[in-house]
């Protein structure tokens, strides 16, 4: 039982882990090959199957003039909306989610949880539902096709995230902090600032790294708002599949464009590990 | 406290999130109510978009059991998958943070970016898994054949999402009290009862939590379709939100897309709190 259970537990381990680096190995390789090696049935190991070339690499840095891919700009855009969305959010958020942790609201029959769950709730919000009028919106005061309009949309999209994670975390950190702080003479917001956010920089860490994750894997909002002015990455890598396919940039360039959030998958265990997001989820 | 602060601290949050929505919701009831072209601009016809889409769209509604299967299939492996893999990688076991962190990576990458290079992966004349399935004969046709390009976006989304999964389990599993585990071993339970009478039911809220948070991101599914089948063949992968999109923004018919929109949600809605309330039922009976 023992031994079998061992053995199972093992090889289903090894099968998953084959199973999600699969398409990795498979870019990784693809993006050495050329036309003969990629159109004459699939091939594996540089050397031995195809002689490797750098031709999809070097596209990633030519001019687009050139025949280049041109993602460098896409990347940026990417980066800046991306952040920028998750800065915002993460304040808005974090001042919120530390009312509804440490004071009681009331209007009515909305109390404290039913703002919370208004938050959280806009993500069940289907994009689509919301692109429609954002589409027709944004046009009307000429944001469509720019960063900003953008980085509207994708506060939308994080703030509940950083809401949801920062009130659970907010819950776990003792109230007796805020409340000496009060008694040795601090106003409400050098309390907050100067003793609770310090002790839940934790928290805030998570609630970034989610918001980032968030924003950078967005495809649809960005296909929808933008179209040739400002292009963010994972649009222009869908674009280059459109055209005639040559798989060798198409994989040097996805690789470049998923590879920075990989680190954040060490980040996140990290915290995973030392207990920090358990009470996020319950 | 004194009685103004909490209001300084909620309010910017809460209206900034307002002041974005407010008016695209509004403006989707309204634009339901309403024909729409880029002459006239908005013309009001009151339930017309309704009653076409209730009694004369059956593509709607295909759709829509299409997405219910979709996301009900791929958040049960998920979870079954994702819950295995938590439990494994949970206790003692060689290189656990090089699994941990392995098996957390796919959520890390741009669906959209790893479903352009999947679509390579399923090619069926050059990709790789067909190269290793002609060796026994066989070449399916992952992305044209109906039925199985349902398995192929299947696939993608658990690849893609198991670590969500795998995540909020594992976390789950880690704040768990020592306690019950001790008593259990005391008891001299076998894994297989531990398993079932002590981790799955300690696990209950967190399992319910996980599950709806997973079946309302697995509802949104769209970019994935739209890359790797772009809801072909015919229309044997498309769903919900893929046709709003046809309709609305390729078609251009947006009174009608914003009723079906509508619509949607409210479904969506609907759905969801019914589920959470039966998997609160059966989950947590005692």
């Amino acid at each position: 039982m023992g031994k079998l259970y061992k053995f199972l537990k093992y090889f289903f381990i090894t099968f998953w882990a084959v199973f999600v680096v699969a398409p990795f190995l498979w870019a990784i390789s693809t993006s050495f090959k050329d036309f003969n090696s990629v159109n004459g049935g699939a091939t594996y190991i540089p050397w031995v199957d195809f002689e490797p070339k750098l031709e999809g690499w070097k596209v990633l840095i030519k001019s687009p003039a050139n025949g280049g891919v041109d993602i460098v700009e896409p990347y940026f855009n990417s980066l800046f909306v991306t952040c920028t969305a998750s800065l915002i959010s993460i304040v808005l958020g974090t001042l919120s989610a530390y009312a509804l942790s440490r004071f009681t609201f009331k209007a009515g029959f909305v109390k404290n949880n039913d703002i919370t769950f208004f938050f959280i709730s806009q993500r069940i919000m289907p994009p689509i539902v919301l692109s429609i009028p954002f589409f027709l919106f944004l046009g009307a005061i000429n944001l469509l096709d720019s960063l900003i309009g953008l980085i509207v949309v994708y506060i939308v999209l994080l703030m509940p995230i950083a809401v949801w994670i920062m009130v659970d975390f907010f819950n776990k950190v003792p109230r007796e902090i805020d409340e000496t702080a009060l008694i040795d003479g601090c106003n409400p917001y050098q309390a907050f600032f100067k003793v609770v956010l310090p002790n839940s920089i934790p928290g805030l860490i998570v609630a970034g790294m989610f918001c980032i994750i968030f924003g950078w894997i967005d495809f649809f909002f960005a296909f929808i708002l933008t179209f040739t002015e400002v292009q963010l990455l994972p649009v222009k890598i869908v674009a280059l599949n459109s055209s005639i396919t040559p798989w060798w940039s198409l994989s040097a360039s996805a690789l470049v464009s998923v590879a920075p959030l990989i680190i954040v998958a060490f980040i996140v265990e990290r915290y995973l590990s030392k207990g920090n997001l358990s009470g996020a989820i319950k | 406290m004194n009685f103004k602060h909490k209001y300084v601290f909620l309010f910017p949050g809460l209206f900034v999130l307002i002041g974005i929505l407010i008016f695209p919701i509004i403006f989707v009831v309204r634009l339901s109510l309403s024909g729409w072209n880029s002459y006239n601009g908005l013309n009001f016809i009151g339930l017309e978009n309704y009653v076409r889409l209730f009694t004369d769209d059956p593509r709607f509604w295909q759709s829509f059991l299409r997405l219910s299967f979709l996301s009900v299939t791929t958040v049960i492996l998920q979870y079954v998958i994702g819950f295995a893999l938590a439990h494994m990688v949970w206790k003692d076991i060689k290189f656990q943070r090089f699994f941990r962190v392995l098996f957390l990576i796919p959520m890390m990458t741009t669906p959209v970016i790893m479903t352009v290079i999947w679509r390579t992966f399923f090619h069926e004349s050059l990709g790789p898994v067909n190269d290793i399935l002609s060796n026994f004969g066989m070449s399916p046709k992952w992305l044209t054949d109906p039925v199985l390009a349902k398995f192929t976006v299947i696939i993608v989304e658990v690849w893609q999402w198991t670590p969500f999964m795998f995540l909020l389990l594992l976390a789950g599993l880690l704040s768990l009290p020592k306690e019950p585990f001790l008593a259990a071993a005391i008891d001299g339970a076998s894994p297989v009862r531990k398993f079932l009478y002590v981790t799955f039911p300690l696990m209950a809220p967190i399992s319910i939590g996980a599950i709806i948070i997973r079946l309302i991101e697995a509802s949104k599914i769209m970019d994935t379709v739209y890359v790797l089948t772009s809801g072909g063949p015919g229309t044997a992968t498309e769903t919900s939100s893929f046709y709003i999109f046809i309709k609305g923004l390729r078609e251009f018919q947006m009174g009608y897309a914003a009723s079906m929109s509508f619509t949607y949600l409210i479904i969506m809605i609907i759905s969801l709190t019914v589920i959470a309330k039966v998997l609160t039922k059966v989950l947590l009976k005692d």
